[in-house]
């Protein structure tokens, strides 16, 4: 294999260091915070949750040095593979009775809705190398890919997993828009589905129905299922514009918050640092996602700009949904904030996408 | 094969992506500036008013206490254990949390389930009350962060004297649901809280329950508590002095025995009751904390009520200890004391004949001997002369037919009935033989035992004596003047001297009643209160004796005495409920409980055998016996803000104008 033989210091030096640098700046404060949730103590995230990246990490910069084109080649094969799965879970579920998300493969559990999530956008960006410039909105075109993007999303939506889904539909969706549908019919898609939402609702389980009614106001049920965003932007906005200072969370340490190491760890960090430990985060964010931006636009291949774009897309939209989540401006859906919240699958996820996009920047790298 | 009019479009999309993306950046910094900075304050109070919170400090209640400082009620800590339902989340999951500390038995489950179900959710429900320390501390350790079960360390009301004094001071309990409700007072909800329910705990309410303070504490979201932040202490309720002298009551309840009866001792001067009885009684002990539901029914059903208070709510035709009344009536008519009455042992009025206690008669009688013989004949002739009306408003002015302005729930007024009452009442004509009843004490003439206490203080004194449960808060203070009766003095020392020879002259009704104590004589009145119809097929068979009568037919006996008789001190009333005679049973007890206040060495002497009978009596009437041992019981219980709430009995009159059968002589 070229990769074994391959020169291994110069494609090493080709890494995006820097990148590197500020993910695990990123991954460093969560740690801190999560350390800070559990009380001042390693135990039982910081930790573990320490181990666990470093582990990810070299898998991400092992990833980094897999040529992309090798990915164009394995994204049917891993696309196909991942809809087995997602199939294989309904029928497990079924045949168990309840809602299940994950199979399990004997080592490990293995959730093929969250690959899904990389898979969707590999798979277009595969689908899309080889359609020539002006043919992309054809509905010759469009409508493949549509429903490359609806098989997963259905299955996903009958587990039911609507954050999942709708990241999965919004992975998809980019990669169209990137590879240059035309501009109108996401107008009119967008239309499509502001008439739908009435049928919509009625297809909605009645917990996620409650969700939704309550982040349109919180307050309404503040001791039951508002309690969570209320809590929330409490914890966020009690830390003022310097936060309450390391250890000295009340919302968090208080067990207020709930899910303060998971899904609103967002806000147990602002609690304790502030507006400006906030500000830190969607810095650091903002420059991972710029250079998302830049690999992808300075990329050699379609395939190439679409996958690591869509990526990077795929990203920003945990990034976006679990802040606005935890500041009041989304429903409460279960989306982690990646690399500082506590949880192996999600934090997986990100890192191969990580390194995927890795890979690609390292390809590309000028000069070489 | 890189296309670069591809790459364009695509850098043209990717630029409004990105663009996108850093519009939502700004959103979300924009966002999070806005709850941080602009809205920061208002989040700051909202997270402190989570964690802090303001926790009650129930005030201690005020201690109830006796005119020489001995307590009567105080407070005693107790360690609880309480739940809130509205808080718990499911409580058969706390329950066997709570039983891997506490020992819980299915009664126990069941009544707490009971309880839950049947109670508001916002009213606490005990699970177990006087726990000790080392229950206490587990509880703590092991269920403090269960959510709506707290462990709570309170003081609960503690009678030294239990039984004796349930009727004057009464119990304390949770406050009704209803109370809260219009109140919305948080103290009322507050685990282990109590209010006064009945007598003097209920009228003093107010002054006994004191101030509740207040502590800050930092909490976290499943309510255990981190640190305390600052106390307000709470202000105790007041101390309140009666004029109860302890000792005289206990002594006067241990001399009833078995009886039921109330017994009751008043300064003539001051007005100040030393000793208001009314046995047998409740154990407000038990009152207090829960109620077995079977107890309830026990004292509910027992013939001898110990739920009224017969003292002040009771209610009994006064008998011959009305003479006094008409024997002043008659004085004030003009009637000559040596005036002589002849009697024969009956009395003739219209077709019927009105029968004197003395079946062969009493000869000549005059004013002198009339009280201490009791002389039925001779009153008939006093009623008769000077109408019922005179002798009503003599009645009032003694004390009778009123409430006085205590601190007790339901007095009974009673009746003192004149033409106008009658005509009222039934809308009918007052008719003589109804006089002839007035006169000694029967017909529709009904008194409670206080009033008949105030009417002898009355006598004794000479002035309008008010009765005063509550000591004036200086002991120094003067005593109350009262204003003077208005009977000339030679009116009353006639009485007052027929009093005397009731007790002391050979022929007096009340010998029994003598003073054991060398150099203070008591005088008294005695009374025997028909309770039953005799019929006319029974007076011809000749009367039963009254011993030989089932216990609710007996007659009552009463006994109004004074002492010392020549400068009177100290009035007491004495009724024993179908005691079946005046002198023989009600005297005796007023001798001893009087004698108590001069010499209370000799008179405890006379406890032992009467304490011994009273409890071989007790063991006989079997329902009390059972009682004792469903004290203690808890499988199904009275709801923990129960209230007595007994209304005066109706006193049933059956026909006031009856002749007066022949009777035993008093």
């Amino acid at each position: 294999m070229d990769l074994l033989n391959g020169p291994w210091r110069r494609e090493l030096a080709r890494l995006p260091w820097g990148m590197v640098l500020i993910i695990c700046a990123i991954a460093g404060f969560g740690l801190v915070v999560l350390y800070s949730a559990a009380g001042g103590s390693l135990n039982p995230w910081a930790l573990k949750q320490g181990v666990r990246f470093a582990i990810l990490l070299m898998g991400a910069l092992a990833l980094a040095l897999v040529p992309p084109e090798r990915w164009l080649g394995w994204a049917w094969p891993i696309y196909i593979t991942l809809l087995v799965a997602l199939v294989g879970v309904e029928l497990a579920g079924a045949v168990r009775g309840g809602s299940q998300r994950w199979l399990d493969i004997g080592i490990m559990q293995f959730q093929p809705s969250e690959m899904m999530k990389l898979a969707i956008v590999l798979v277009l960006a595969r689908y899309y190398q080889y359609v020539p410039k002006g043919y992309e909105s054809r509905p010759d075109v469009l409508i493949p890919a549509l429903a490359l993007i609806a098989m997963p999303v259905g299955l996903v939506m009958l587990q039911p997993d609507l954050g999942t889904a709708l990241s999965i539909l919004f992975g998809g969706v980019v990669v169209l828009f990137l590879a240059g549908v035309r501009l109108w019919l996401f107008g009119t898609a967008a239309a499509a589905v502001a008439a739908m939402l009435p049928v919509a609702w009625s297809m909605l389980h009645d917990y996620q129905r409650k969700r939704v009614l309550i982040f349109l106001d919180p307050e309404s049920d503040p001791r039951g299922a508002g309690y969570h965003i209320t809590q929330s932007k409490i914890a966020i906005g009690s830390g003022g514009l310097s936060g309450k200072g390391f250890l000295n969370g009340t919302q968090s340490h208080l067990d207020y918050l709930p899910e303060l190491h998971t899904d609103f760890a967002f806000a147990t960090m602002a609690e304790e640092w502030g507006l400006m430990g906030g500000m830190f985060v969607i810095i650091l964010y903002g420059l991972v996602l710029a250079w998302g931006i830049r690999t992808a636009v300075s990329a050699r291949s379609q395939f190439q700009r679409l996958l690591s774009l869509g990526l990077t897309a795929t990203l920003f939209f945990y990034l976006a949904i679990n802040m606005m989540m935890v500041m009041g401006l989304a429903p409460v859906v279960g989306i982690p904030l990646p690399l500082i919240s506590w949880g192996g699958s999600a934090m997986m996820t990100v890192m191969i996408l990580l390194g995927v996009v890795m890979g690609i920047a390292r390809a590309n790298k000028r000069g070489s | 094969m890189d296309d670069p009019v591809r790459r364009m479009a695509f850098s043209r999309r990717a630029l409004l992506l990105g663009a996108g993306m850093a519009g939502t950046g700004a959103l979300l910094a924009g966002r999070m500036a806005w709850l941080a900075v602009f809205e920061g304050e208002t989040y700051q109070l909202r997270a402190q008013a989570n964690r802090i919170q303001d926790r009650l400090i129930p005030p201690r209640r005020g201690w109830i206490v006796d005119r020489q400082g001995k307590p009567i009620a105080m407070n005693r800590p107790d360690y609880r254990l309480e739940l809130r339902p509205a808080e718990v989340e499911d409580l058969d999951t706390t329950l066997v949390a709570i039983r891997a500390v506490l020992d819980i038995d299915l009664a126990e489950d069941a009544r707490i389930r009971d309880d839950v179900r049947t109670q508001p959710s916002f009213m606490p429900v005990v699970v177990r009350q006087n726990l000790s320390w080392r229950e206490f501390s587990a509880c703590n350790v092991r269920l403090a962060t269960l959510p709506g079960v707290t462990p709570v360390q309170s003081f609960s009301r503690f009678y030294p004297e239990a039984d004796h004094f349930a009727h004057l001071v009464g119990y304390v309990g949770a406050p009704t649901p209803e109370q809260y409700r219009e109140q919305k007072n948080p103290l009322l909800i507050y685990p282990g809280f109590r209010i006064g329910k009945d007598g003097i705990e209920r009228f003093a309410d107010k002054q006994l329950r004191g101030l509740a303070g207040s502590s800050r504490v930092e909490m976290t979201a499943r309510g255990e508590l981190v640190r305390e932040l600052g106390t307000n202490a709470d202000t105790p309720g007041d101390t309140l002095r009666l004029t109860i002298d302890r000792d005289l009551q206990d002594y006067a309840a241990r001399r009833l025995g078995d009886n039921s009866a109330s017994v009751i001792v008043m300064d003539c001067i001051t007005g100040d009751v030393l000793c208001m009885v009314s046995m047998p009684a409740y154990d407000p002990n038990i009152f207090s904390r829960r109620v077995p539901a079977r107890l309830w029914n026990a004292l509910q059903k027992d013939d001898h009520t110990p739920l009224l208070n017969k003292s002040a709510m009771g209610l009994y035709p006064p008998g011959s200890t009305f003479k006094m009344v008409t024997t002043l009536a008659a004085l004030e008519a003009g009637v000559d004391p040596g005036d002589t009455v002849g009697c024969s042992g009956a009395y003739r009025l219209g077709n019927n004949t009105w029968h004197c206690h003395a079946r062969r008669g009493h000869g000549g009688v005059n004013m002198h001997r009339a009280l201490p013989l009791s002389c039925d004949t001779y009153f008939y002739v006093m009623g008769r002369k000077v109408g019922i009306d005179a002798i009503a408003t003599m009645a009032r002015r003694l004390g009778l037919g009123q409430e006085y302005p205590l601190p007790l729930p339901g007095q009974a007024k009673g009746i003192v009935p004149d033409k106008a009452w009658k005509q009222r009442r039934y809308g009918k004509d007052w008719r003589e033989g109804e006089t002839l009843n007035g006169a000694i004490g029967q017909g529709y003439i009904v008194t409670n035992p206080l009033q008949l206490a105030v009417m002898t203080a009355r006598l004794a004194s000479g002035r309008e004596v008010m009765p005063r449960l509550i000591a004036p808060d200086d002991a120094n203070a003067p005593a109350p003047q009262f204003p003077s009766l208005g009977i000339p003095d030679a009116h009353l020392a006639l009485v007052r001297q027929g009093m005397v020879d009731v007790v002391n002259a050979g022929y007096g009704t009340a010998r029994a009643a003598r003073s054991p104590i060398g150099d203070v004589l008591f005088a008294g009145k005695t009374g025997t209160a028909q309770v039953r119809r005799i019929s006319a097929a029974e007076r011809k068979r000749g009367v039963i004796r009254n011993e030989a009568l089932p216990w609710k037919q007996r007659d009552h006996a009463l006994f109004v005495a004074f002492a010392p008789a020549d400068a009177p001190r100290y009035a007491c009333s004495v009724i024993i409920e179908h005691g079946i005679a005046g002198g023989r049973y009600a005297a005796p007890i007023a001798r001893d409980v009087l004698s108590f206040l001069f010499e209370p060495e000799r008179a405890l002497a006379v406890l032992p055998p009467i304490e011994a009978e009273a409890a071989r009596l007790r063991a006989l009437r079997q329902q009390n016996e059972a009682a004792a041992s469903i004290a203690s019981e808890t499988r199904a219980m009275m709801p923990s803000w129960l209230k007595l709430d007994i209304k005066p009995p109706l006193f049933e009159i059956a026909d006031a104008d009856a002749p007066q059968p022949p009777r035993e002589p008093e």
